[in-house]
């Protein structure tokens, strides 16, 4: 059982950093980002070029997955989504751009990347086995920097003035807009900040999981579900979204397996039922 | 001025370039060889894309060799090859509409596609337009009579299953099994087959129903309590090649010391980037390219492969051989290059020297055995073990 606690718990941390930029982008513009996945993936690919192949240090590639994500996130912000809200007065138009977004990205990323699954070398070699857990080293090094991550992003939300115009936005656009925030320019660091923590998150997890040209849809799917657990735009949602969804996943896998590929299942009738009871999700409304 | 000199003058100079624009059109087209269209049908985007387009780079490998050394020749006419594909995303609906087109342009002949729902979705097109397709797909209602348009293009996990198992328990004293597949129709049926071959050669199974979403990240829950069993043999069932590293090195870090092989085909640089060392002995199924094996014309397949697309994909060992089969029966009866009826008169007497491999192998078609018909193309059955970047041959077997 330690096991399966230990598991749970290092699925959770991985998952809330994924969940993170996409509640983000969504509290900030009621946009649903379906390219998260695809950024996740382009991160996972820059550091797998920066570290896997020229062979420059890990941390460098994981800042340089971060950074090149921001500047993509910030363009598209700018150059797409601002353009697209302003001029059109459909939201499902914001969606339609996102999920363009993401084939594009899909289909660039095969382009430049190909077909096959890639991987680098262990950052960290060895393996923790004691107290009835066994956890490679690697995987504890990216679980503490995920839990560092989640942490340095809730305290920059909470006290720095870019988080507190960030949140201001989320809670009343207009209401922001009138006290002085520069609308545009939060928004589009917004876009960033949640492009760049795919970037990283992908890097990151690119020296445990590998990354693959392919995996960006479903990785999106996995973070939707992460913020419908625990409410779409709050941040502490997405952060209870991921533990909870690595925690069933870890628990249902064990409990379940004797009746074959059922942990989905439940997990979906699950989630079906608490939306039923909590269309919010645990934590309501944006940035609570 | 406008004169009638010049006037004649103008006419006859545009009379010559109209004739030589005419002749060299003319003489042009003399030159060039006429086209033989290939279809092909598969996944070349999403998780899976690895699979489709290791195939149709093979394909389009060939097509490019055999063009450059002037073609092929079949009868008495000589033909450049053309490749025309279609990506269907691994989804049945896009496979159907693939060879519709296929159809469309009057192509009897098409590679794939690579996974059993797509393969069964489009034999109801491939019979109405008389085309003779080669799926990647194990399912056996599409090579058994009444079907007769699928041939299917590699060898079955119940065919390399049991001789891969066999030879593990008569060589590795393995005498307990896990099974572990994704929870889709390919993985699963082969997963199915593992167990029956295991359970018919006595082999304990010790898990059989364990699953995971083909999109998983992270095995390590998946194969916690199967690692807890610690069976001799850990079996990948119709593992995808994006998986299989990942699935290794989460069994590895957890501890298991077992041996872990799968029935697909995989790709050496994959599993040494994704699980480096801790993937030494892991068995798969593999084709010509072993150095032990492989003929020089396998190692300018690879070598030319390599020049296309900047990187070989080892799974291509495997794929290379479609293409030539169709061209081949078509040399031995050119009446079958528009006509599958013909093609299927041929399959029954089909030979030619296997290029791909040292020694007097055969290029032939089979399948009785498994068919009651051949309606399967003779590769040899290559089993692999991985070791520090590279495959080894473990030994190689063969398919009635």
């Amino acid at each position: 059982m330690e096991q399966v606690i230990a598991n749970g718990l290092y699925l959770g941390a991985q998952y809330a950093l994924i969940a993170l930029g996409l509640t983000l982008i969504f509290g900030l513009m009621n946009v649903l980002n379906f390219a998260h996945g695809q950024m996740y993936v382009l991160g996972g690919f820059i550091t797998y070029a920066i570290y896997g192949q020229l062979g420059l240090p890990f941390p460098v590639a994981v800042v340089a997955s971060g950074i090149s994500l921001a500047v993509i996130g910030g363009l598209m912000e700018r150059y797409l989504f601002r353009t697209v809200i302003r001029r059109s007065h459909r939201e499902e138009s914001t969606m339609l751009l996102a999920a363009a977004t993401a084939f594009f990205f899909d289909a660039v990323i095969l382009l430049i990347f190909g077909e096959k699954q890639r991987g680098v070398p262990k950052i960290v070699k060895g393996v923790f086995n004691d107290f009835g857990v066994i956890m490679p080293y690697d995987r504890i090094v990216v679980a503490v920097l995920a839990a560092l991550m989640i942490l340095g992003f809730i305290l920059f939300m909470k006290y720095s003035r870019t988080g507190r115009a960030m949140r201001a936005l989320a809670q009343d656009r207009v209401a922001a807009q009138l006290m002085g925030i520069k609308v545009d320019r939060y928004t589009m660091i917004g876009f960033a900040l949640g492009a760049m923590l795919a970037g990283v998150v992908g890097g990151l997890l690119v020296s445990i999981t590998g990354v693959n040209s392919g995996i960006g849809g479903p990785i999106s799917v996995k973070a939707f579900l992460m913020i419908m657990i625990g409410g779409a735009g709050v941040v502490g949602g997405a952060i209870a979204g991921g533990f909870i969804l690595g925690m069933m996943e870890s628990v249902g896998l064990t409990v379940l397996r004797e009746y074959g590929d059922v942990t989905y299942l439940v997990i979906f009738a699950a989630l079906m039922i608490f939306l039923a009871i909590r269309p919010n999700g645990l934590m309501g409304k944006p940035w609570g | 001025m406008i004169t009638r000199r010049n006037t004649l003058k103008s006419a006859a100079l545009g009379t010559v370039s109209a004739i030589a624009l005419f002749m060299g059109s003319t003489l042009a087209a003399q030159a060039a060889n006429e086209k033989l269209k290939i279809g092909f049908v598969g996944v070349t985007s999403g998780p899976a894309a690895a699979w489709g387009t290791s195939n149709v780079r093979s394909m389009q490998t060939l097509a490019a060799w055999y063009n450059e050394t002037g073609g092929v020749k079949i009868g008495d006419k000589t033909y450049d090859i053309e490749i025309v594909t279609f990506d269907d995303q691994k989804d049945p609906k896009r496979a159907v509409e693939g060879m519709e087109k296929m159809a469309q342009e009057g192509i009897h002949y098409v590679v794939g596609p690579n996974v059993d729902d797509g393969a069964a979705a489009v034999r109801p097109v491939a019979e109405k337009n008389n085309i003779i397709y080669f799926p990647y797909a194990f399912p056996k209602e599409l090579y058994t009579p009444p079907a007769s348009n699928a041939i299917l293009g590699m060898i079955a996990n119940y065919q390399s299953g049991p001789a891969i198992y066999k030879y593990l328990k008569e060589n590795k004293g393995v005498k307990t099994v896990a099974f572990i597949a994704a929870n889709e129709s390919d993985p699963l049926s082969q997963r199915d087959g593992g167990v029956a071959a295991a359970k018919a050669l006595g082999l304990e199974v010790v898990a059989d129903k364990d699953t995971y979403q083909n999109d998983t990240r992270d095995f390590t829950p998946v194969l916690t309590p199967i690692v807890g069993l610690n069976p001799d043999l850990l079996v990948l069932s119709g593992v995808a090649p994006a998986n299989a590293p990942l699935l290794i090195r989460s069994a590895r870090e957890l501890g298991y010391e077992g041996l872990i092989s799968t029935e697909t085909a995989q790709d050496a640089k994959v599993i040494e980037e994704g699980a480096g060392e801790l993937a030494n002995g892991f068995i798969s199924v593999g084709g010509a390219s072993t150095p032990e094996i492989a003929s020089d014309r396998m190692k300018e397949f690879v070598d030319r492969y390599t020049k296309m697309f900047g990187e070989y994909n080892d799974e291509s060992n495997t794929k290379v051989y479609a293409l030539d089969y169709i061209l081949e029966t078509m040399k031995a009866n050119p009446a079958a290059i528009d006509n599958i009826d013909e093609f299927k008169k041929t399959i029954d007497t089909f030979s030619a020297p296997n290029p791909y491999v040292k020694g007097d192998s055969k290029l032939s078609y089979v399948g009785t055995t498994s068919f009651g018909q051949k309606r399967q193309i003779s590769v040899p059955m290559v089993v692999n073990e991985y070791k520090d970047g590279a495959f080894q041959t473990l030994f190689v077997g063969s398919v009635d």
